[in-house]
């Protein structure tokens, strides 16, 4: 067991007041792997949030580069950023807050071709992607690899949060087993996004993602809960794993990672009559 | 007089730091010793005196004895 430096002991202190954390728990932190799927406008506060609580080891995966338009919500970013990769910025903002963590930089497209290997070098995984393809990549990586994964979207002065843990609840699939068809759902670039409400849904991915490796009890497993910060209600809907569900369910008929944009493009009646083959 | 004769397993001097620095410096001592033995911490007498019991009653411990030894108290703490 490594003992804390004189900083490290004053840093996470408020930590190891916690009964729930103490001197054990903040080791576990500081000895985790956490993936971050999008350094956007959810995995802004995550990363900062699992930084500043010394996570050690913190993957960022995203192949943007930062825009006038991310700032308003993309909080790890900052003006003299734009232009630049946001894996970057993310790591050195990130990195800036602690030198306890290291940031691994993924400056790449999440596919079906690398995402099984990514996520196998991680406890736990984030999803804070934009996109259908990406959310169901995501989760299917995650059931495969049997990684937990925090999953939420936002949208307008609304979000989602759910927590997924393969074999203990449902999966994204179970919950949504058909992409919305295309068009039928708009992106935060159509319909808006308020910064401030990325930043409450994001903050509670944190907390999902520091329960989940300090194996405190209490997480969103089996829960969807449903934010509206406009009328700021927060409301939870249950969710069951689903047997016939087609990654997690009794008989998974993905068994490996498939071509997530056609499947996307698809429709629920489409697929009733294709065959989903990887 | 110690409660029964019981001498402390550890000893720590705490003095000098603030609250609740002096607190978690003696919580993470705490979590390295077996249920039952004692920790002695010297604390500096006023509020970390008053705070570092109450917070390790708090987590469960027992506070055996407090000895005020001029202008620092020694304080008994069995573990959970």
């Amino acid at each position: 067991m490594t003992a804390f430096s004189e900083d490290q002991t004053e840093r996470y202190s408020r930590h190891i007041i916690l009964p729930e954390v103490g001197g054990e728990g903040q080791r576990r932190l500081l000895a985790a792997r956490v993936l971050i799927v999008g350094a956007g406008g959810l995995g802004s506060p995550v990363g900062l949030y699992l930084a500043a609580a010394g996570v050690g080891m913190i993957g960022v995966v995203d192949s943007d580069v930062v825009e006038l338009s991310n700032l308003q919500r993309q909080v790890l970013h900052g003006t003299a950023d734009v232009g630049r990769p946001k894996c970057l910025s993310a790591k050195e903002a990130m990195e800036g807050v602690n030198p306890d963590v290291h940031v691994f930089v993924h400056n790449l497209r999440l596919t079906s071709e690398n995402a099984l290997d990514l996520v196998r070098l991680y406890d736990v995984v984030v999803d804070g992607s934009d996109n259908f393809p990406t959310r169901y990549l995501v989760n299917d990586a995650c059931v495969l690899a049997g990684r937990p994964l925090s999953h939420a979207g936002v949208l307008r002065f609304e979000g989602q949060v759910t927590t997924i843990v393969p074999g203990r609840g449902p999966c994204y699939r179970c919950l949504y087993p058909d992409a919305p068809p295309p068009g039928a759902v708009p992106s935060c670039q159509e319909a808006g996004i308020l910064g401030a409400t990325a930043g409450v849904v994001g903050s509670i991915q944190a907390v999902e993602v520091l329960k989940l490796i300090l194996g405190i009890d209490g997480c969103l497993v089996g829960r969807l809960l449903v934010c509206d910060t406009r009328a700021m209600t927060f409301q939870q809907v249950p969710v069951a794993r689903q047997p016939d569900c087609v990654v997690c369910g009794d008989e998974a008929r993905i068994t490996e990672l498939i071509a997530y944009e056609e499947f996307c493009q698809m429709t629920p009646r489409r697929m009733a009559s294709q065959e989903v083959a990887p | 007089m110690r409660p029964m004769g019981r001498r402390p397993d550890v000893s720590i001097d705490l003095r000098g730091n603030p609250c609740p620095l002096n607190w978690v410096k003696a919580k993470l001592r705490l979590e390295e010793m077996r249920p039952g033995m004692l920790l002695e911490v010297i604390v500096d007498d006023g509020r970390p005196a008053e705070n570092v019991p109450r917070s390790a009653e708090l987590e469960g411990h027992k506070v055996l004895q407090a000895t005020a030894l001029g202008d620092r108290v020694s304080l008994l703490i069995e573990r959970a």
